[in-house]
C-alpha cells in the first residue's frame, strides 16, 4: 500500500515538475525569433509579389503593405511609354513629309472627268465622321496626358494646364462611348468589303501604285492598304475600348497590377493607331487629289474611281447596267 | 534642412489604430479615405507584426514620375506634396505608389475620380501656410507650427517615429541593439533605396 502511494506521489511530482519546467523552457525561447522580418519578406518575394497582411478597414486592397514592383511600372509609364508615343507621332509626320517632298500630291492621271459616282452613302459618312471626330479628340486629350506637361504646361502655367487637362479627361471619358458605337457601326458597314483576297496580293506587290506615277493596280471598293487600315482600326479600336473601360472602372478591373497592364496596352495601342491614322488623314486629304470627296460629299470623280478602284467601278456600273436591263425601255 | 521620414518600429506597434484615428481627426479626412493604416503581417501566427503605413515621401517619388499634370512637388524637408487644383484624378499615382497611399474621395459616373488625397506629413499644400484654403484641401499644417506629424507624436508606444531621417534611424538602431532584435525599417528599401543597418 505504502509502496503504491509512494509510486503515485513520484508520478504526480513528475507531472507537476514537467508542468512547471515547460513554461520555463518556453520562456527561454526568444519570442521574436520567429518574427516576420522586412528584409527576409522582400527577399522571398518573386517578381510581382507584395508584402501584405490583414487590415481592419473594409478596403481589402489596403491590406497590401509594400508593392515594390509598382516602381517598375512608374519607370515604364513615366519614361518608356512617353518616348514611344512621342516618336511614333513625330516619326510618322516626318515620314509623310518626306513622302510628300519626293512624290508630291497623287494626282488623277487622266484628269477629272466631271462625272460623279456615289461612293459612300450618308450612313457610311455619318459612321466615319463620328469615328473620326471622337478619335481625334480622344487621341489629342490622350496625347496631352503624355507630352502636355513638357510642351503645354511651361507655356500656359500650372493652373491653366490643370483646367485644360481636367476638361480633356472629361472629354476622354465621355467621347469613348460614341467612339465605340461608331466602331461597331463601321465594322458592320464595311466588313464585307474588307475580307482579304487575291487582288490584294497583286496590289501590295505593285506597292499600291503609291510610289510610281501612272501605276494603278486594280482594286475593289477597298484596296489592300485600306483593308490594312480598316483592320488596324477595328483591332486597335477594340483593344483601346476594352482597356479603356477597365481603366474607367478600376474597382471592377482588379488590382493595381491589372491597372498597370491595361494602361500599358492602352498607351501602346494608342501610339501605334495614332501614327497609322495620321498617315490615313494625310492620304485622305492633302496626299491625294479627289480622295476627300469620297467622305466629303460622298461622290467621287469617275476617273479617280477608275484609277484607284477599277474593279469597284466595274461592279457599280455592272449593277447599274443589270438594273437597266431588267427595266423595260419606255 | 532636415530630410523628413517615417519609421515604424513594428516590434513596438500594438495595432491600436490610434495613429489612423488621430490623422483622420486632425485633417478632417474625407469619408472612405485612410491616409494612414495599420497592416498586420502573419496575423494570428507566432511572431506576427503590425506596421503603420502612410505615404513614405519617397526619394525620386514614383507618383511624381507618372503624374501627367506634374502636380507633385518635394518640399525642402523632403516631403512629397501635391496640388489638388491641378490634379485631374487620373489615378496614375495610385497605380505607381508602392504603399497604396493615393486615394480618391468620390467616384462619379464613368469612373470619374475626385482629387487625389494622401498623407501630407502634416504639412499642408501649396496654399499659404496655415490658411483656411490650405486646411480645407489638405488639413492642418503642423510642420509650419513647428510640430511633427500627429500620428507619430501621439503614438503611445513610440513605435511610429517621424522626424529627420538620420535621427529616427539612429533611435531605431539604438533600440535594436539594446533589445537584440528588430523586424526592420518597413518600406525604407522601397521608398529610399536604403535601410537602417544595425
Ligand atoms: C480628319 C481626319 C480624317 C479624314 C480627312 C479622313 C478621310 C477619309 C476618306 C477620304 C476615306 C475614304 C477613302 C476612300 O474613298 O476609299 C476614309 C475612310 C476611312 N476612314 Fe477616315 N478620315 C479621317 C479620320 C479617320 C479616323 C480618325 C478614323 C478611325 C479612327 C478613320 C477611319 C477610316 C476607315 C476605317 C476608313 C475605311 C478604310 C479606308 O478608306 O482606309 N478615319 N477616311
Ligand atoms: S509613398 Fe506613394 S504617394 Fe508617397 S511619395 Fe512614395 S509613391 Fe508618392
Ligand atoms: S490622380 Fe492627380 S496627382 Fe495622381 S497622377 Fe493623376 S493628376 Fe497626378
Amino acid at each position: 500500500m505504502a509502496n503504491k502511494i509512494s509510486q503515485l506521489l513520484t508520478s504526480l511530482s513528475l507531472v507537476l515538475g514537467l508542468a512547471l519546467v515547460a513554461p520555463l523552457a518556453q520562456a527561454q525561447v526568444n519570442p521574436t525569433q520567429q518574427s516576420v522580418n522586412e528584409g527576409a519578406l522582400l527577399e522571398a518575394l518573386g517578381s510581382g509579389g507584395n508584402v501584405a497582411g490583414r487590415i481592419s478597414i473594409p478596403d481589402p486592397n489596403a491590406g497590401y503593405l509594400i508593392k515594390p514592383d509598382n516602381k517598375l511600372w512608374a519607370a515604364l509609364q513615366g519614361d518608356t511609354l512617353h518616348q514611344i508615343s512621342i516618336w511614333a507621332v513625330i516619326g510618322m509626320v516626318a515620314l509623310l513629309a518626306l513622302f510628300y517632298v519626293i512624290r508630291g500630291k497623287i494626282r488623277v492621271d487622266g484628269g477629272l472627268s466631271g462625272r460623279k459616282i456615289l461612293r459612300f452613302n450618308t450612313v457610311e459618312r455619318f459612321a466615319h465622321w463620328t469615328l473620326a471626330s471622337t478619335f481625334i479628340i480622344l487621341a489629342l486629350s490622350g496625347l496631352n496626358l503624355i507630352i502636355g506637361k513638357t510642351v503645354i504646361l511651361p507655356v500656359i502655367g500650372e493652373g491653366a494646364f490643370g483646367t485644360l487637362s481636367a476638361w480633356g479627361k472629361i472629354a476622354h471619358n465621355y467621347l469613348a462611348w460614341p467612339f465605340m458605337v461608331a466602331l461597331v457601326l463601321v465594322l458592320l458597314l464595311w466588313i464585307a468589303h474588307n475580307i482579304p483576297n487575291r487582288v490584294d496580293l497583286e496590289w501590295l506587290k505593285q506597292g499600291g501604285g503609291l510610289v510610281k506615277k501612272g501605276v494603278h493596280p486594280p482594286a475593289k471598293k477597298f484596296n489592300a492598304g485600306q483593308k490594312l487600315i480598316f483592320w488596324a482600326v477595328i483591332a486597335g479600336g477594340a483593344a483601346l475600348s476594352y482597356t479603356g473601360v477597365m481603366l474607367l472602372f478600376p474597382a471592377e478591373a482588379g488590382t493595381p497590377a491589372d491597372w498597370q497592364f491595361y494602361q500599358t496596352i492602352h498607351a501602346l495601342t494608342a501610339a501605334v493607331l495614332s501614327a497609322i491614322i495620321i498617315a490615313h488623314i494625310y492620304i485622305g486629304s492633302v496626299g491625294m487629289e479627289g480622295a476627300f470627296d469620297a467622305m466629303g460629299t460622298g461622290e467621287v470623280d469617275e476617273n479617280w474611281a477608275k484609277e484607284h478602284h477599277s474593279l469597284w467601278v466595274e461592279e457599280v456600273k455592272g449593277a447599274k447596267a443589270a438594273e437597266g436591263r431588267t427595266q423595260p425601255a419606255e | 534642412m532636415a530630410r523628413m521620414k517615417f519609421l515604424c518600429d513594428a516590434d513596438r506597434c500594438i495595432e491600436c489604430n490610434a495613429c489612423v484615428t488621430a490623422c483622420k481627426n486632425e485633417h478632417e479626412v474625407p469619408w472612405g479615405i485612410n491616409r494612414r493604416r495599420v497592416v498586420t503581417i502573419n496575423d494570428g501566427l507566432p511572431g506576427e507584426r503590425s506596421v503603420s503605413m502612410a505615404c513614405m515621401h519617397c526619394t525620386d517619388a514614383p507618383c511624381a514620375a507618372v503624374c501627367p499634370v506634374s502636380c507633385f512637388y518635394t518640399t525642402d524637408d523632403g516631403v512629397v506634396l501635391h496640388n489638388k487644383d491641378t490634379c485631374i484624378g487620373c489615378g496614375y499615382c495610385a497605380y505607381a505608389c508602392p504603399f497604396g497611399a493615393p486615394q480618391y474621395p468620390q467616384t462619379a459616373n464613368f469612373g470619374t475620380r475626385g482629387k487625389m488625397d494622401k498623407c501630407t506629413y502634416c504639412s499642408g499644400g501649396p496654399e499659404p501656410d496655415m490658411s483656411q484654403a490650405e486646411y480645407v484641401k489638405y488639413g492642418s499644417n503642423r510642420l509650419a507650427e513647428g510640430k511633427l506629424p500627429l500620428c507619430a507624436e501621439m503614438c503611445s508606444t513610440k513605435s511610429l517615429l517621424a522626424g529627420d531621417g538620420d535621427i529616427i534611424a539612429e533611435i531605431y538602431r539604438e533600440r535594436v541593439i539594446t533589445r537584440g532584435y528588430g523586424s526592420g525599417a518597413w518600406g525604407w528599401r522601397t521608398a529610399y533605396g536604403e535601410t537602417v543597418t544595425v
